[in-house]
């Protein structure tokens, strides 16, 4: 009887939305084994598109460089991020937090044309006075990149910083540790899981640019979404099919590894609980 | 301890707070704000045939400064209907695609959030699991589904529901339903946020009054999850408007949006003072939004 009274509208929808997300993606990994050029005709299986992938130097080359900006610009990312979520939950009051907080959340939603227009015009005029950046590339997409995904990890560090009990903090200062020993052997071991998940957001983000990263970029730096874009401008190709193929296996293995690790931490709670 | 000893590791310790406020805040007016006073300026500065390619805005010369402040670009803006179409098209599609994402996220954040405790983080990841794969290719997806010899229009014509090609690809319809797709999740993240902290006591103290089903959602669930209605709602509809990649791709001619036209400004026709006018004017229209974002992200930030 409960099982079927669950059966209800919003369990309907939630089904339906789930098949609307997946369905599509589901399509793009069926074809991406298709032996046809022509991506709607079926013509049997074959791996080959894989094959032309792993061959097409312009691609890998992109994924590497797309890889060294997002490893780096998430590790500045978080630096910034947590230190700006620090300020911001531990901090009292301090002249420019409302200034501070607004240009936490403003990127949120920031349509990326702005932001990318805004960026490449300060180092257009940085050129200009100081000499640097003489060229755009990698340099220039990273700080970039820094700076909005610094804005995702701050929030994401925040809630986690507002969660912690602030009383353990305060009684290490009390009992004599400076602020920074306390920051770094009570505070940050606390929050690291949300280091780890704000770097992989950050991570995940860089990557996936491709408004800012055209407009800040210059002739030498491509990475790969400005590669894939270029392509699939031409129309749909079997390549980005393969490739997409490739994105979702790995998000998928990352993401079900993560529900293994926060279901046995929560497993693991619980059974402390009772303990207890 | 000595007063001046401790007064000197007080110095010290103001010192560092001051050091750590100052790191993000630095970064941030130099690479956010600042950007944005150099778009103002160069909004108001004359189009050249130069690198970069526009004029100076201060001139020193037989002994006056000039400063010339060039309107030209907004009044440009306002003479060619191109422009306003184009703020209209963006506005419109972000609107329409933002109530189509409340209409089918609310009721899917609503059944996450009763669902069993242990279902509710993996369809959190499940929902959440597209965003992180890649932007492009889940607009890319849609070329292949909606095009004349797509997946959609190849199986109606399979089944003989049509003889010819449903025209579906570079129309308002797949710009829509491409924002839809692509913002969904955020969506129905800060509605589950919300939906699942409301304490349940609440609804069952309404029941037990009598109140209806219906009753009860409108006048209990529908205002407490109010702050996630705006949050999800702004999240869609601030970067949907700006939105570049699924009008390039998906719409058409006639599917006129405010990035795109930015982005052929200064990729193709290179004329950074009208893309910084044009993007002045889309900041001021988002200005509202945008506020009303931050205050709630700000009262979430302090509770």
């Amino acid at each position: 009887m409960s099982s079927l009274r669950r059966i209800n509208f919003s369990t309907v929808m939630l089904v339906l939305g789930l098949l609307f997300l997946y369905l599509p993606m589901f399509v793009l990994v069926v074809y991406s084994f298709n032996a046809s050029k022509l991506v709607t005709v079926w013509a049997g299986f074959s791996t080959q598109w894989y094959g032309e992938l792993f061959r097409d130097e312009q691609i890998l080359s992109a994924v590497w460089t797309s890889l060294r900006i997002a490893f780096f610009a998430a590790s500045m990312a978080v630096c910034l991020g947590t230190v700006a979520a620090f300020v911001m939950t531990r901090y009292g009051h301090f002249r420019g937090k409302t200034a501070l907080s607004s240009m936490v959340t403003a990127p949120l939603v920031m349509p990326e044309v702005i932001t990318g227009l805004s960026l490449l015009l300060l180092f257009v005029q940085m050129a200009q006075i100081t000499g640097w950046p003489a060229d755009r590339g990698m340099a220039t997409i990273w700080i970039a990149h820094t700076t909005f995904c610094s804005a995702y990890v701050a929030v994401v560090v925040a809630a986690r910083l507002r969660e912690v009990d602030h009383s353990i903090e305060e009684a290490a200062m009390d009992l004599g540790s400076p602020p920074v020993k306390t920051f770094f052997s009570i505070t940050l071991p606390i929050i690291t899981p949300a280091l780890a998940a704000g770097w992989l957001l950050a991570f995940t983000l860089s990557l996936d640019d491709l408004v800012i990263a055209s407009f800040v970029s210059g002739p030498g730096a491509n990475t790969l979404p400005m590669v894939v874009f270029s392509s699939v401008r031409m129309g749909v190709s079997p390549k980005i099919n393969a490739l997409a193929t490739l994105i979702i296996l790995i998000v998928s293995l990352a993401t079900l590894l993560a529900w293994f690790f926060m279901r046995r931490n929560e497993t693991k709670r619980k059974a402390a609980l009772q303990d207890v | 301890m000595k007063p001046s000893r401790s007064s000197a590791l007080l110095k010290r310790l103001k010192l560092g707070r001051r050091a750590v406020i100052a790191f993000p805040l630095v970064w941030l007016t130099l690479f956010f704000l600042l950007p944005f006073a150099l778009v103002l300026k160069i909004s108001l500065s004359e189009a050249a045939i130069a690198i970069p390619p526009y004029g100076p805005l201060l001139e020193y010369a037989d002994q006056t400064l000039h400063v010339f402040l060039n309107l030209g670009n907004y009044l440009f803006l306002l003479s060619d209907s191109l422009y306003i179409a184009a703020y209209w098209g963006s506005v419109k599609t972000a609107f329409i695609a933002t109530v189509a994402c409340l209409l089918i996220g609310y009721p899917m954040a609503y059944a996450m959030a009763r669902a069993p405790a242990r279902w509710q983080l993996l369809l959190l990841l499940l929902v959440m699991l597209p965003s992180w794969t890649s932007f492009l290719i889940r607009v890319y997806v849609w070329m292949g589904i909606l095009s004349n010899s797509g997946l959609i229009n190849n199986l109606l014509i399979g089944i003989g529901l049509i003889d010819s090609p449903l025209r579906m690809m570079n129309t308002q319809f797949a710009v829509t339903i491409g924002i839809v797709y692509a913002y969904l999740p955020f969506m129905v993240l800060p509605l589950y946020a919300h939906l699942t902290r409301m304490d349940n006591s609440l609804l069952e103290a309404a029941a037990d009054l009598g109140s209806r089903k219906i009753n009860t959602f409108i006048k209990v669930t529908l205002p407490l999850s109010m702050g996630g209605i705006i949050a999800g709602s702004m999240l869609v509809f601030i970067p949907a408007v700006g939105e570049f990649v699924i009008p390039e791709l998906l719409g058409g001619p006639d599917t006129l949006m405010i990035g795109k036209v930015l982005w052929e400004e200064f990729f193709l026709n290179r004329d950074w003072p009208v893309a910084s006018a044009l993007a002045m004017v889309m900041l001021l229209l988002l200005l509202v939004p945008i506020v009303w974002f931050h205050r709630y992200q700000s009262k979430e930030l302090a509770s």
